[in-house]
């Protein structure tokens, strides 16, 4: 009897990673799944921090992908390896700030080192001729097999027939004539493909799983990196880009204003980090400042922040501003008219 | 057997999945093991990842904006 190959996958949660296993498992090898979080594919976080998301459903794609498969995943923690991928991408940003190909080559050389400690053959990916217009055209694919390292140990089943033979097709361990050749943006056969084989729920990302082909997301994480001048940044710092409203009145300075009760809440997680303000007298937003500020700058982010409270049509907000060292400054101010806050402060 | 504890507080999935994976690596078959999360997603993508890697849940509830998943490690 002959060895059962093994495969590692990358499953995104997405379902070109879905089928692309599927197909391998038709084919009799063994599969185990592999995903990366880089920090940026974050698509559950403003549901578990948003009030107003609560009732909706939650999963993890690439949890769900994998166990309709009926294969193990193993998800890697990335966030620290990742960050020299976003800073320093040898082949530059896409239309954002998604350094599209840098990443898939560093993802699928990350699955080699996984494979080869595993004792995997080969590494399949739902990658398809033409459907992305950085990492997955004619000519970029075989860069991602050149830079990542796995050259012929990287199968993609979907499209496999346009593209020249593997190790896995040469040695015969898979059928090249029952693999794939997809090619384009045309989601048809993808969605016929996942017909037959009985998949219905998957998920169906518009714009992909990735923050950072975000356009509102990439200028909030350009203003962070200008404003700080290094491109450094941590987890917190990314996860902040994701919540309520950022105004940046002076250079030195951003305000973070919560937009509702769920993200008031994850913003107060933050007081021993930033100066925050909060309404005393009407309902209002929590709001970090995140930067240094003046006496004057405080009085103008008190005002800013009451625009946002219930007491907007006020003549007066009572302001609390609380410093990191918890010592407190009460503010009577006049809330900002919408029509004073220039339009370039919004990030 | 030995019982531990995760605090995964202050987390959002996937990283209460992947503590909870690198916990699970270090501790022995019997073992039980309960994590703490303030992510309402855990209650669901934790018991997903222990169906999906053979490891059995005994019990999950929530209050006060946290969840609990206490889980059992099996032999995968």
């Amino acid at each position: 009897m002959s060895q059962q190959r093994k495969a590692v996958a990358l499953i995104s949660g997405g379902l070109d990673s879905l089928l692309a296993a599927r197909v391998m498992l038709e084919q009799g090898i063994h599969v185990e799944g592999i995903n990366f979080f880089t920090g940026f594919c974050v698509e559950g976080h403003t549901h578990a921090i948003r009030k107003q998301d609560k009732s909706k459903s939650k999963r993890n794609n690439a949890l769900w992908s994998a166990e309709q498969l009926g294969i193990k995943l193993h998800i890697i923690d990335i966030v620290e390896e990742y960050k020299d991928v976003l800073i320093n991408p040898k082949h530059g940003y896409g239309k954002n700030m998604n350094p599209c190909l840098d990443c898939k080559i560093f993802m699928v050389n990350k699955a080699k080192q996984w494979a080869e400690e595993n004792g995997f053959d080969f590494i399949i990916t739902g990658e398809v001729v033409g459907q992305r217009p950085m990492s997955q055209r004619k000519d970029t694919m075989p860069v991602v097999s050149r830079e990542s390292g796995a050259d012929d140990r990287l199968l993609r089943p979907l499209c496999a027939q346009n593209l020249p033979e593997t190790l896995p097709e040469k040695e015969g361990w898979v059928k090249r004539d029952e693999l794939f050749g997809f090619s384009g943006r045309n989601r048809k056969p993808q969605m016929a493909l996942a017909k037959k084989y009985g998949f219905e729920d998957y998920a169906k990302p518009a714009g992909g799983c990735c923050f950072l082909t975000d356009e509102s997301y990439s200028a909030k994480l350009v203003d962070l990196w200008d404003a700080r001048g290094t491109r450094e940044y941590e987890m917190d710092d990314i996860m902040l880009l994701k919540v309520g409203r950022h105004i940046r009145p002076a250079p030195h300075y951003k305000l973070i204003i919560g937009r509702e009760d769920g993200e008031n809440k994850f913003l107060q997680g933050y007081k021993n980090n930033f100066i925050t303000f909060k309404t005393m007298d009407c309902p209002g937003p929590l709001t970090l400042l995140d930067g240094v500020a003046t006496d004057k700058d405080l009085e103008l982010a008190a005002q800013i922040s009451a625009r946002f409270s219930q007491g907007r049509d006020k003549d007066s907000v009572t302001i609390e501003a609380r410093r990191t060292n918890g010592d407190t400054t009460t503010l009577v101010v006049k809330p900002m008219p919408a029509s004073e806050i220039n339009p370039e402060w919004y990030v | 057997m030995p019982h531990f504890e995760l605090d995964a507080r202050r987390m959002f999935c996937p990283m209460p999945v992947i503590r909870t994976q690198d916990k699970i690596k270090e501790l022995n078959i019997g073992d039980t093991l309960e994590v703490v999360s303030t992510d309402p997603g855990a209650l669901n993508d934790i018991p997903a990842w222990c169906r999906i890697n053979g490891h059995k849940v005994i019990k999950t509830r929530d209050a006060d904006d946290e969840v609990f998943i206490l889980i059992e490690v099996c032999d995968v």
